[in-house]
C-alpha cells in the first residue's frame, strides 16, 4: 500500500483542512451573531416587527429636543420624515449637538423609543458619517 | 519659495528613480559587480525627497499659505510644534512622509548589505524603486503637497485639534517606519526568490530588516492607543476601531514572519510560508493605506475622500500583488533537497502551531474589518462588527496560544522529551491554584477566564524563572514573551477591576453613591494661544475619606472651531484616576464621566517590554561575536 510518508502527508493535509474549515464555521457563525445594522428612522417605523438585536440609529439631532436630567439625557434623532426619542445615560461626545448628525447605538423600546448605550464620536465638525448622509437623503 | 523648490525636487526625485531603473538593468546583464552609481543615485534621490519634506516643513512653519496643503492644515496661531507635526497630519504630507521612508530604507539597505551577493541587491534596489515610482507618480498626479492656490489666502483653515496632541504627533512618523519598513521586505524576499537566494545567510540578514520595522510598528501602535485613551475620552485602550484593526493586521503578520525567519535561520525550513508572509505583510501595510486613506473606513485618519485616489491605490495595490505572485510561482524554487521531517515535540512544531493561531487571529481581524465593506458594497445595508465577535473569537484561542509560547521555547530543534521538565508541571499547578484564588476573590465564576488566568500566569512564572536561572541566554525572546504575559494579564486585571461613573451634574452639585461622592466645586476659564479652556474643579471622595482633585479641561479652538475635552488623569502604579466632562449644549448639565482603571499604566509597560524584546534581539548579533 502506500508508504508511512504518503500516509503522514495525506493526515496533515486533511488536519489543515479541517482546520481551516472549522475556523471559518467559527467567524461566519459569530459575524451573524455579532453584528449591528444601522438604520434610519423611516426604516425603523416600517419594519414589521421589533428585533431584540442591538442596532446603530443614525440621523440629525431635533433642534430644541435635548434635555438632560441627572441620571439621562433625551434627545430626539430625525431624518426631516420620521423621528425617534432616544435615551441615554452616559457620555456624549463633544461634537453631540443639536442640528448635527448623531450615531446612537442601542436597543429599541419600541417604534418610537430607543435606549441607545453608546453615542459615538464624531472627530470632526464637518464631516458627517456617510449612514447619515444616506439616511438624511433617504438613500 | 520653499514649496517651489519641494514641488520640483519631487520631479527630480522621480527622475533618479528612472535612471536607476536604467542603471539596474544594465548593472544586471553586463558585471558582476555592484555598480555604485546605483548607490550615489539612490542616495540623490534621498536628499531630493528630503529636500521636499523640508520644503513643506518650512512652508507650514512660515504660514504660506499660497500652498494648498498648508492652507487647509495650518492656521497662525497654531504653535509652533504642531505646525510642525502638522506636516504629516494630513493626506498630502503623510504620502511624502511614506516615500521619504521608502528612499531612507533602501538607502540605509544598500550600504548596509555590502556582504550580499550583487545580483541580490541590485533586484532588491529595482522593486523598491517600483514601489517608490509607484508613490511618486500617485503624490504628483493626485496629491501633490505642494499645490499652488491665488490668490493667496491671508489665514489657514486650522487642524483637527484632536491631532493638536504629542502623542499623536510622534505618532505618524514612528508607524511608518514600521508600516513602510516592511516594503523592504517585501522587495529583499522578492528579490531573493527570484534569485534563489531564500537561504540561511538571507534568513540571518533579513531578520534585522524585520525586527527593525517590527519594534516601530509595536512602538507605534502604542502610541496611537495611548493617544485614543486620553484624548478621545472613552477611558480604553482599544476598541477594534477599523483603523486599529488595520495596524494590528501588518503587526501579526510580522510577528509570525520573524518566527518562521527564526526557523529558517536555524533550519532552512518553511521558505515558501516566509516568502508568502512577506508578500503578505506589506500588503496589509499597503491595503491599511488605502482603506483608511480612500474614505471607506471613517476616522481620524481619513484626511478627504477622494474615489480617484482610491482607485489608484487600489490598481497599484493589485498590480504589486501581481507581481509578487509572479515571482512566487514561476522564478521561487523550494528545496526539495531538505526533507528532514518534523517531530512533533519540537521547538519549530510550536513554532508552526503559533504560526497557525496568528493566521487564525489575522484572520478574524481581517474578516471583521472588511466584511461590513463587502456587505455595504454588495446589499447596501449598513452594518459595523462590535468588539463582542472579536472578543469570542480571539480569547479563547488565546489559552493554547500562550501555553505554546511558554512551553515552546523550553523545548529543543527538531527533536525533544519532557524529561528534567519537572518545574514545567510545578509552575503550571502554582498558576492553576493562583488563578482560582483570583476568581474566587473577584467573585467572577467562568471558567474561561480560569484557564486564561492561568495560562497568562504560566507564561508569566516561565518567563520570569527564565531571567533569574539563565540570565542573558535566550534575553530577548524571554524578554518578549515576558511582556506579552504581563500585557495579557494587565488587560485582564484591567478588564475586571474597572469601575465607572456616569452622571450629569450643575457646578456646585454632588454626586452620591455608596462608595464615593464626586463634588462638582467650580470651572475657570482661561485663554492659551489658539484655544479658550474651561477648567473644572471637582473632588473626588472615595471611602477612606481620602480627597482627590481632579481638574478635566473642554477646550474650545478657534480655527477650527471645535471643542475637545481633555481628560485629567492621576496616575499611580496600581491604577489610573480618569475623569472627563463635557458641557451639553444649551444646559446647564456638565456630562461626567469618572473611571478608576486599575493596572493601566502596566498595559503600556508591558508593550514597551514587548519593544525591548525586540531591541535585544536586534543588539544580539553584536554582543554574541
Amino acid at each position: 500500500m502506500y508508504g508511512r510518508k504518503v500516509k503522514l502527508r495525506f493526515f496533515f493535509i486533511l488536519l489543515i483542512f479541517i482546520t481551516l474549515s472549522l475556523s471559518i464555521f467559527l467567524i461566519i457563525k459569530s459575524l451573524e451573531e455579532n453584528v449591528i445594522f444601522f438604520q434610519s428612522p423611516s426604516e425603523i417605523k416600517g419594519l414589521p416587527e421589533l428585533k431584540k438585536n442591538k442596532i446603530r440609529v443614525g440621523g440629525m439631532v431635533k433642534n430644541n429636543s435635548i434635555s438632560v436630567e441627572t441620571e439621562e439625557l433625551n434627545f430626539i434623532i430625525t431624518d426631516f420624515k420620521n423621528e425617534i426619542i432616544v435615551t441615554y445615560s452616559g457620555v456624549v461626545p463633544n461634537l453631540f449637538a443639536e442640528g448635527k448628525g448623531v450615531v446612537a447605538e442601542g436597543y429599541l423600546k419600541d417604534k418610537n423609543f430607543f435606549l441607545a448605550t453608546k453615542i459615538l464620536a464624531k472627530h470632526d465638525e464637518n464631516y458627517m458619517p456617510p449612514e447619515v448622509k444616506a439616511a438624511i437623503e433617504g438613500k | 519659495m520653499a514649496s517651489l523648490i519641494g514641488s520640483y525636487s519631487l520631479f527630480f526625485g522621480l527622475g533618479c528613480s528612472f535612471l536607476i531603473l536604467f542603471f539596474s538593468f544594465k548593472n544586471l546583464r553586463d558585471s558582476t559587480n555592484f555598480d555604485n552609481k546605483l548607490l550615489y543615485f539612490t542616495f540623490l534621490q534621498l536628499l531630493f525627497v528630503i529636500v521636499s519634506f523640508l520644503g513643506l516643513i518650512i512652508s507650514f512653519v512660515n504660514s504660506d499659505f499660497s500652498n494648498s496643503t498648508v492652507f487647509n492644515h495650518s492656521h497662525t496661531t497654531k504653535p509652533l510644534f504642531y505646525k510642525i507635526s502638522g506636516t504629516w497630519g494630513n493626506h498630502e504630507g503623510s504620502l511624502l512622509l511614506w516615500l521619504l521612508v521608502l528612499t531612507l530604507f533602501i538607502f540605509l539597505f544598500l550600504i548596509s548589505s555590502k556582504k550580499q551577493p550583487k545580483k541580490y541587491r541590485v533586484l532588491t534596489l529595482l522593486f523598491q524603486q517600483i514601489i517608490i515610482i509607484g508613490f511618486l507618480i500617485f503624490l504628483i498626479q493626485t496629491s501633490n503637497p505642494f499645490a499652488y492656490i491665488y490668490p493667496v489666502p491671508i489665514e489657514g483653515l486650522g487642524l483637527n485639534p484632536i491631532l493638536q496632541d504629542p502623542a499623536l504627533a510622534i505618532h505618524p512618523p514612528i508607524l511608518y517606519l514600521g508600516y513602510v519598513g516592511s516594503s523592504i521586505i517585501f522587495s529583499s524576499v522578492l528579490a531573493a526568490s527570484s534569485t534563489n537566494y531564500v537561504s540561511k545567510e538571507w534568513a540571518k540578514h533579513i531578520k534585522q530588516w524585520i525586527l527593525i520595522s517590527w519594534i516601530f510598528l509595536t512602538l507605534g501602535i502604542l502610541l496611537g492607543s495611548i493617544w485614543a485613551y486620553y484624548e478621545l475620552g472613552w477611558g480604553g485602550f482599544w476598541f477594534w476601531d477599523p483603523v486599529e484593526n488595520v495596524s494590528l493586521m501588518p503587526w501579526l503578520a510580522l510577528t509570525t514572519l520573524f518566527h518562521c525567519v527564526l526557523v529558517l535561520e536555524k533550519k532552512l525550513l518553511l521558505t515558501s510560508w516566509v516568502v508568502i508572509l512577506s508578500i503578505a505583510t506589506f500588503t496589509l501595510s499597503m491595503s491599511g493605506t488605502f482603506l483608511v486613506r480612500s474614505g471607506i473606513l471613517n476616522s481620524v485618519h481619513t484626511f478627504a475622500n477622494d474615489p480617484e485616489r482610491g482607485l489608484y491605490i487600489l490598481i497599484f495595490l493589485f498590480t504589486l500583488i501581481f507581481l509578487s505572485l509572479f515571482v512566487f510561482f514561476f522564478l521561487h524554487k523550494t528545496d526539495e533537497k531538505n526533507t528532514n521531517s518534523f517531530f512533533w515535540l519540537s521547538k519549530e512544531t510550536s513554532i508552526l502551531i503559533n504560526n497557525w493561531f496568528m493566521m487564525y487571529f489575522l484572520a478574524v481581524v481581517l474578516i471583521g474589518t472588511i466584511y461590513p465593506i463587502f456587505l455595504d458594497v454588495l446589499s447596501s445595508q449598513k452594518i459595523s462588527v462590535g468588539p463582542p465577535f472579536y472578543h469570542k473569537l480571539i480569547i479563547p484561542f488565546l489559552i493554547p496560544f500562550l501555553l505554546a509560547m511558554a512551553i515552546g521555547p523550553k523545548l529543543k530543534w527538531i527533536k525533544s522529551d519532557l524529561q528534567n521538565k519537572f518545574y514545567l508541571f510545578s509552575l503550571l499547578a502554582i498558576s492553576l491554584l493562583l488563578s482560582f484564588l483570583i476568581i474566587r476573590i473577584l467573585e467572577i465564576s467562568f471558567l474561561v477566564n480560569t484557564i486564561l488566568f492561568t495560562s497568562a500566569f504560566y507564561l508569566f512564572f516561565i518567563t520570569l524563572r527564565d531571567f533569574f536561572i539563565k540570565g542573558f541566554k535566550n534575553l530577548a525572546q524571554n524578554t518578549a514573551h515576558f511582556g506579552f504575559s504581563l500585557l495579557i494579564l494587565s488587560i485582564l486585571f484591567n478588564n475586571f477591576l474597572s469601575t465607572e461613573v456616569i452622571t450629569n451634574l450643575k457646578i456646585g452639585e454632588t454626586y452620591k453613591s455608596n462608595e464615593l461622592s464626586i463634588n462638582f466645586e467650580k470651572i475657570e476659564k482661561k485663554k492659551r494661544q489658539n484655544f479658550e479652556t474651561i477648567i473644572g474643579k471637582f473632588n473626588v471622595k472615595s471611602d477612606n475619606e481620602l480627597v482627590e482633585i481632579l481638574n478635566p479641561e473642554l477646550r474650545v479652538y478657534n480655527q477650527p472651531n471645535i471643542v475637545t475635552s481633555e481628560a485629567d488623569i492621576k496616575t499611580n502604579l496600581w491604577s489610573d484616576k480618569f475623569m472627563t466632562m463635557n458641557l451639553v449644549q444649551n444646559q446647564e448639565y456638565f456630562n461626567i464621566r469618572y473611571q478608576i482603571k486599575p493596572f493601566m499604566i502596566w498595559i503600556w509597560f508591558s508593550v514597551i517590554i514587548i519593544s525591548f524584546g525586540g531591541f535585544f534581539s536586534f543588539f544580539k548579533k553584536k554582543y554574541e561575536n
